[in-house]
């Protein structure tokens, strides 16, 4: 019952982030969808999951959009037409997709195809291999560690990406301070 | 289908209806933030799709208690803590962009990039 109450919820919020032209409140509300989600996470057992929606999802990346805001402006301009081609485009891809579901196994349904193959496998024999209790912990580490490896690669590059992409700025921004202080 | 199925598919018709939320912001809105705002709510989305298809009722979160029991499938829960990780470098790396562009052209609203853009190509504004 609570994940359905939850989910329309989700659907409230992202419907009210459409409607909404005040950008920080628009990034308030991403923080509370992303915190919602993390609550249905949990009901869905993926605790693991939900720990870091809550804590990238709700945390940092509302401080990104935040500092983001501070450096841009906080009003999204008002467009002059309603946009109907891009409704339009949203509505068919939509009702693909809902024509998709139909043939999809029921919610919860322990028959399920993704259910039978390869995840017994670590279910049953994870706690001899690696003897770490969670399983998410020990497919993570160890059975995908590369996997992981790359994972941090990426957050490397973007790290780099954006020391390169605003490294050079602060420099100017003070400079165009001092000048407009001076003129 | 039957009308008892419909609470076996609320679950993805609400994730779809979360997706095409993300998409018609990021079709139709000309802000830049408000685009990167409706590329988060498709990715968590597409999170919600991936940890409800491994979700068995009457399961639990796989750690294993010594216990027999029931587990919901571990490995969506793997790949979307990975693809939360790569979402939120996608996320800072789009922002520290939309960044970048508000301080050269003064605006972050794409109609007026394009229009700053053509005139400093052609040296006047656009003619329709």
């Amino acid at each position: 019952m609570i994940d359905i109450v939850l989910l329309t919820f989700l659907a409230l919020t992202a419907l009210a982030i459409v409607r909404l032209r005040h950008l920080f409140a628009v990034v308030m509300l991403t923080g509370v969808y992303s915190l919602l989600s993390a609550g249905l996470f949990v009901l869905l057992d993926a605790v693991d999951v939900a720990f870091i929606e809550a804590a990238v999802g709700a945390g940092i990346s509302t401080v990104l959009m935040l500092g983001t805001l501070a450096l841009t402006s906080r009003r999204e301009k008002v467009p002059g037409r309603i946009p109907v081609l891009p409704l339009i485009v949203v509505l068919i891809t939509g009702a693909a997709l809902l024509y998709g579901t139909l043939d999809m196994p029921r919610f919860g349904d322990a028959g399920a195809p993704i259910h039978r193959h390869v995840a017994p496998r670590y279910i049953h024999d994870s706690g001899t291999e690696i003897g770490v209790p969670n399983i998410v912990t020990s497919v993570l580490a160890s059975y995908r560690g590369f996997d992981t490896l790359g994972e941090l690669t990426v957050i490397f590059t973007a790290g780099i990406g954006i020391l390169l992409l605003l490294g050079g700025t602060g420099g100017r921004r003070r400079k165009d301070e001092e000048m407009e202080e001076e003129g | 289908m039957t009308l008892a199925d419909i609470p076996g598919l609320y679950n993805y018709w609400i994730v779809i209806l979360l997706m095409m939320t993300g998409l018609y912001i990021v079709v139709s809105r000309g802000n830049l933030v408000k685009k990167i705002v409706g590329l988060v709510i498709f990715q968590t989305a597409v999170f919600l799709l991936y940890i409800s298809m491994g979700k068995i009722i009457g399961g639990t979160a796989p750690i294993l208690t010594g216990r027999p029991e029931i587990f919901s499938n571990p490995l969506p829960h793997v790949l979307i803590l990975t693809a939360i990780v790569v979402g939120i470098s996608t996320t800072a790396l789009g922002l520290a962009l939309v960044v970048r562009i508000g301080d050269a052209y003064g605006t972050i609203e794409e109609d007026e990039i394009a229009k700053a853009d053509h005139e400093a190509e052609f040296g006047g504004p656009e003619t329709p």
